[in-house]
């Protein structure tokens, strides 16, 4: 007779793997980016590229440097470069894009001690780096299908992009009708326009319960309650900018957000509120990148809060 | 309607359909002196002792503890040391058939009042079938003023059907049994608590009972862990049975509906806890049954009995998949608490990776724990922590390990982080 495998319960296994996880957010932003594609052009495509193929290779590359176990398959790097890109202007030069994975990956994530570990979003975070560093890129918008005005193709642009035609988001300029709006047919980030490509990805991560509500309810709700008790426009406020982006996608990242629902409330509700301050008040047009990466330093404290009260706890003396 | 957190399991029930088939009895059998919660019994025969199924073989003058039978006649072999599942040892008597299958001399208990009732249990050599074991003489001696008995027939476990079974083939043993509880301990009403993967038995029971208003059916969502005494008491009346409370706190009690149905047999016929229904699934196992054998069966004989090729075997589970435990042999006898036994053919130990606070084992958590944390505490073995987080009402039910994308076993280690605080 076998010897027999003794190992502790339980001894069955769910199905679900974190590669699992981080292919069904891939399959959830590839809306967003075939969006990116057709408003952007080839370039979005070859900017996606890039972040996904240099994200991938700076986490293989560190791994093996601190001889540890190779994640690469655990898929996450290809997200946080796909996210990572789809935050760009299309007009940012391929090394940008590159230097941009570098510290995701790297500075980010696996100096941290690599998925899980890390406390801040590697690509909110590499965003952040890029717009502080280089302003004027970063923030040079270019006109959807800027290759009709110039009577080129969509491949014009793969190697200079002086040319594109740039305007100012939406955010800034407050024109953009609802329908471009929530198409995508505006300026922007390549990632950030379509709102209805990223809610049908964000929804899709709600069905197969890869996120919760939560985060993306509160974030949301928050900022259309503040957009309307200061008067704004709620719809143009949801839809402008990076917020879906941000509540669907990047707040909603595991490693740096809070484990409880109670806790996913308060995060999302903090990113609503920052955002709406930034937006209306700071010298940034946009706030949803600061917002988040505010909320995962505050992530910790918002855990402890947050805390689930176990089922028929007794109220604990304090030990002294 | 109560409802705690829980998960969505495959039932995987293939042997709900097919009757419980007598085993043969075996040419030999080794009986532990501790099947259940409490004070292992000393052998009371010795070696070359003539026995007869029925007669009692063991017994303890501790109050938590239930007597032991032998469950086939012949004569006793061997007394040894038996290391049981949970590590620790005790006495075992080993019997060799006579092949006669003669049954002591049993004759219905008197019963009149309480304590003969209680008295009476005892003797049966009754403890909870449901997998814990606990004596139920001692259960039914109530302390405190109760109102509801709570008969588990959730079985939320994959593959195990011996309580449906039991409920299929003998509806009126659980009545019967339901009836004497309530007559002795003055409960005034009882809920069955089925889930609706059994329909028909809800349907049966709802026609039974249909009379008999102090006896109700409840149908409960097959989730698991919905059978866990906790998570089964909150979803039936609300009651919370909290931090180191017994459900008699709250005025229940809760009996797995095997149990009943044996305390009614017992009444009728004398015979003690000898042989009980157990179910044998698995990967390996060819075909998939409900064997009702001796206690004391060596887990072998009953993979024989339904056609399987021992050397297929792989991994061998006392129990549920859930929370069952491996048995290292399969020469392991079948004890009281044996509800099934699951036999795979092949196990392959999924890689862990780190955890990336997901939060999956916090939304699976019945009792409202934070798996992940209690990780993280025990690994710094920081037992304020642990205490804190209250890793001492952990049921082991696996829930948490399950829904791990990162396979990490949070179940084992909140088992290891309550014997640090303990």
């Amino acid at each position: 007779m076998n010897k027999l495998i003794v190992s502790p319960s339980p001894h069955l296994n769910s199905e679900i793997t974190t590669a699992k996880i981080m292919s069904l957010v891939l399959a959830a932003l590839s809306p967003a980016m075939v969006a990116a594609v057709v408003f952007f052009g080839a370039r979005a495509a070859a900017l996606i590229a890039v972040c996904t193929a240099s994200s991938v290779v700076c986490e293989y590359f560190c791994r093996r440097i601190m001889k540890r176990e190779q994640t690469i398959n655990d898929l996450s790097a290809a997200v946080t470069g796909v996210i990572l890109a789809l935050n760009l202007p299309v007009t940012v030069p391929y090394w940008m894009a590159g230097l941009g994975s570098f510290i995701a990956v790297v500075i980010v994530k696996q100096l941290f001690g690599g998925i899980g570990r890390n406390f801040a979003n590697p690509a909110v975070t590499a965003r952040i780096v890029l717009m502080v560093s280089f302003t004027g890129y970063m923030t040079d918008w270019a006109v959807p299908q800027y290759w009709q005005a110039e009577g080129t193709s969509c491949f014009g642009a793969l190697y200079h992009t002086a040319d594109i035609i740039t305007g100012p988001t939406p955010l800034v300029s407050g024109n953009a009708s609802l329908t471009s709006l929530f198409l995508g047919n505006t300026g922007g980030c390549i990632g950030e326009t379509s709102a209805a490509a990223l809610l049908a990805g964000g929804i899709y991560l709600m069905v197969k319960k890869v996120i919760t509500p939560a985060v993306p309810a509160a974030y949301l709700g928050t900022v259309a309650l503040l957009t309307l008790i200061s008067g704004g426009n709620v719809p143009h406020s949801l839809m402008s900018g990076g917020l879906f982006l941000g509540a669907f996608f990047m707040a909603t990242d595991y490693t740096t957000s809070p484990v409880t629902e109670k806790g996913k409330i308060i995060f999302g509700a903090g990113c609503g509120i920052i955002t709406f301050v930034i937006r209306k008040y700071g010298s940034y047009p946009e706030g949803v990148s600061f917002s988040i990466l505010l909320m995962n330093i505050l992530t910790p404290y918002i855990d402890r809060i947050s805390e689930n009260i176990p089922f028929g706890s007794r109220s604990e003396k304090k030990e002294v | 309607m109560f409802r705690l957190k829980s998960i969505i399991l495959d039932h995987l029930k293939h042997t709900a359909g097919t009757e419980a088939r007598m085993l043969p009895d075996p040419d030999k059998v080794l009986i532990p002196m501790s099947m259940h919660i409490g004070t292992p019994c000393e052998p009371v025969v010795k070696k070359g002792d003539h026995v007869l199924a029925g007669q009692k073989i063991g017994d303890s003058e501790a109050k938590m503890s239930v007597p032991v039978h032998a469950s086939i006649s012949g004569t006793v072999t061997d007394i040894k040391d038996y290391r049981l599942l949970n590590g620790k040892t005790c006495k075992a008597v080993e019997i060799s058939s006579d092949g006669k299958h003669k049954t002591a001399d049993c004759s219905p208990p008197e019963i009149t009042d309480k304590a003969s009732f209680l008295k009476a249990v005892r003797e049966s050599g009754a403890c909870g079938l449901g997998g814990a074991g606990f004596p139920v003489h001692i259960k039914l001696d109530l302390k405190k003023e109760t109102d509801t008995l709570i008969i588990n027939a959730a079985e939320c476990e994959p593959y195990i059907t011996s309580d449906y079974r039991q409920m299929v083939e003998k509806p009126d043993e659980v009545l019967g049994g339901i009836r004497l509880v309530m007559k002795y301990t003055g409960i005034a009403g009882t809920v069955i608590a089925i889930e609706t993967n059994k329909p028909d038995v809800i349907e049966d029971f709802e026609k039974l009972t249909a009379d008999i208003p102090e006896i109700n059916v409840l149908k409960l969502p097959s989730v698991y862990p919905q059978g866990a005494e906790k998570v089964l008491v909150y979803s039936c009346t609300g009651r919370i049975v909290g931090e180191g409370e017994i459900p008699a706190d709250q005025k229940v009690i809760v009996m797995n509906v095997s149990t009943v149905a044996f305390l009614y047999r017992y009444c009728c016929t004398g015979i003690p806890l000898i042989s009980r229904r157990i179910t044998v699934e698995g990967t390996a196992v060819k075909n998939p049954l409900n064997i009702f054998a001796p206690v004391g069966t060596m887990v072998k004989e009953l993979l024989e009995f339904t056609g399987t090729d021992i050397n297929d075997v792989r991994k061998l589970v006392a129990g549920g998949p859930m929370m069952g435990s491996c048995l290292m042999t399969a020469d392991t006898p079948v004890v009281k608490t044996s509800n099934s036994f699951i036999a795979d053919r092949e196990y392959t130990e999924p890689v862990t990776t780190s955890c990336i606070r997901c939060g999956r084992c916090v939304r699976a958590c019945s009792m409202n724990l934070m798996p992940l944390m209690i990780e993280k505490a025990f690994i710094n073995r920081n037992t304020s922590e642990l205490k804190r987080l209250r890793a001492g009402l952990c049921m082991n039910c696996g829930a948490c390990t399950y829904v791990c994308p990162a396979n990490r076993r949070l179940a084992e280690t909140n088992q290891l982080a309550k014997e640090l605080i303990r």
